[in-house]
């Protein structure tokens, strides 16, 4: 079954100025990315996904629930959302308090709460922080501490809002860790993100919004093949996959180390001249 | 001629006990672009904050060595009068937003406002800015209903719009889409090209490489290099600074690639188009 099924979604804020225009998706277990021009409903989306803003028209259903006919609350066992700024997300003075408090909102016991809490840390690796306020430690500590929130009320889709921004190169491959492992769970992730690296080398399915609607569908590396319609939505392929046009590799390589292989592949087929 | 001098900073945070910065020297010449790179708590936005005085005068501290911009030595400087001169662009755009502006516009006048500017020649200077950012549509906006990368693209507009001699970024698109990061790094660049100082804080590093004249690399709160893109992103050392070097030079590096004049590795979609379409086992 699919866990997100969005039927003619439409919507607006006001009148006469559409966000979002007709979208019909099913999200199944694929991790997913949604990228696209800043200002495309992008947050928009989601917002409708958790049930935090309703369809003006159509319908959004998560796990077989109409959104229209359920509170935030009731959704909030089914779908998390990691804040794009942690800032805005945390208000707990101590890091477990702050990863306790959905589960215990959601109706686990104390017992569960603590022990999804401790794995939850144990997984973004801020165990040994449990004592400590959130407020001193660091701005990417704090993103860590955002995602076991979530991780720790064990839904089964959880969306990242701009999960790299102000990491650096290992804080990156941390959450690239993360997003892997929450997969393998069987957990449905879905991320908006304007990163097109960690998309390439992260997610399985890709999303194109553009105007609010959805202008690319498909796996990550068809989407990143195709160059003019990206830039006609503001934006470009990966680092890599741009050599790989320009330099006429084909297959659409989407890592460094595709590049290398499929480029000493293609080396090692040429005809030797004399 | 040596904009700023800076020569052995040293400086603690109060109520820590590491160094954040630690016996730091580097000269910057008038109008060259600056990048700063490093792995989280490096010193990289402490040295934005000591560049244009909130180290130490606003964090208070402990503090050694010397940093002079435009012949005024900061520490013994105050703020008001080094914000003639250095504009900082805040790495989280809502840190910056004055908050007692109603419009777009007015948060553009916020700074000329407190410069003494006359009224005159405020509104020609906020208008370029905004159009420079592209945010010309916003002057009525009130910020805070601006999204995320909107509200970045202000936060720049309202330091340039104070013409400093030198801009401090710290990782200024962070929240915009590629093309729009893109437009505000060439932004950038033309004011640079007109003789701004241009020190910017950022871990996109294929941005960096391809617009930077020089690379500061700090670690632990000590600068490690300051040099060319080519020679610090060809280091053979970077992983041990939480550094990964520019995609493009990644892939060259995976082939042996480098160019042959220089040695070191292609940094830019260009340079590695030039040696990757040329290659062969």
């Amino acid at each position: 079954m699919n866990k997100i099924e969005i039927r003619n979604l439409v919507f607006h804020y006001t009148a006469g100025e559409p966000i979002l225009n007709d979208i019909s998706l099913a999200f199944d277990a694929r991790s997913t990315a949604i990228i696209g021009q800043n200002g495309a409903g992008k947050t928009t989306f989601v917002k409708l996904l958790k049930g935090l803003l309703k369809p003006v028209g159509g319908d959004v259903v998560i796990n077989g629930i109409n959104t229209s006919d359920a509170t935030v609350a009731a959704l909030a066992r089914h779908i998390g959302l990691v804040f794009q700024n942690p800032n805005d997300q945390i208000f707990k003075n101590k890091v477990l308090d702050e990863v306790m408090f959905g589960p215990l909102n959601i109706g686990q016991s104390q017992d569960e709460a603590r022990e999804r809490a401790d794995a939850a840390l144990a997984m973004v690796g801020l165990a040994g922080r449990i004592n400590d306020n959130p407020y001193d430690l660091s701005l990417s500590e704090r993103k860590l501490i955002s995602i076991a929130s979530i991780v720790a009320m064990n839904t089964e889709i959880i969306i990242f809002d701009e999960p790299t921004i102000a990491q650096d190169f290992s804080g990156k491959e941390h959450i690239k860790a993360i997003i892997r492992d929450l997969v393998a769970q069987g957990k449905l992730v879905l991320t908006i993100i304007h990163d097109m690296d960690f998309v390439a080398e992260t997610f399985e399915r890709t999303l194109v919004f553009a105007q609010g609607r959805v202008l690319l569908d498909g796996s990550t590396r068809e989407v990143f093949a195709e160059e003019e319609v990206l830039r006609q939505a503001h934006l470009e392929p990966p680092h890599v996959t741009q050599l790989a046009h320009r330099t006429g590799l084909p297959g659409t390589p989407l890592t460094v180390e595709e590049f290398v292989r499929e480029k000493r592949a293609q080396g090692a087929m040429r005809p030797v001249t004399p | 001629m040596k904009k700023i001098v800076v020569e052995g900073l040293k400086y603690r945070y109060p109520l820590t006990a590491e160094l954040a910065l630690n016996d730091v020297s580097f000269e910057i010449e008038k109008g060259e672009f600056i990048g700063i790179i490093g792995r989280n708590l490096a010193g990289k936005s402490t040295l934005c904050q000591a560049l244009m005085g909130l180290v130490p005068h606003f964090y208070k501290g402990a503090y050694g060595g010397s940093v002079t911009v435009d012949g005024l030595n900061v520490a013994q400087t105050e703020i008001c009068e080094l914000a003639r001169k250095v504009g900082l662009v805040f790495q989280n755009p809502f840190t910056q937003v004055s908050g007692s502006k109603m419009t777009v516009y007015e948060e553009l006048a916020f700074g000329l406002e407190n410069l003494g500017v006359p009224r005159a020649e405020m509104m020609p200077r906020i208008e370029s800015a905004m159009a420079l950012l592209g945010i010309e549509r916003f002057g009525k906006r009130n910020p805070f209903d601006l999204s995320g990368g909107q509200m970045q693209r202000m936060a720049i507009a309202s330091v340039i719009a104070m013409a400093p001699d030198i801009i401090v970024l710290d990782e200024p698109t962070s929240q915009l889409d590629p093309q729009g990061s893109e437009e505000v790094f060439q932004a950038i660049q033309a004011l640079s090209r007109q003789g701004m100082t241009v020190i910017m804080v950022e871990h996109k590093m294929e941005k960096i490489a391809r617009y930077s004249d020089r690379v500061m690399l700090l670690d632990h709160g000590r600068l490690v290099d300051f040099d060319t893109p080519e020679r610090v992103f060809s280091r053979d050392d970077l992983a041990q600074y939480g550094i990964a070097a520019p995609i493009f030079a990644r892939i060259c590096q995976g082939l042996g690639i480098r160019t042959p004049q220089t040695g070191l590795y292609p940094m830019t979609l260009d340079d590695a188009y030039d040696q990757v379409v040329n290659w062969h086992e």
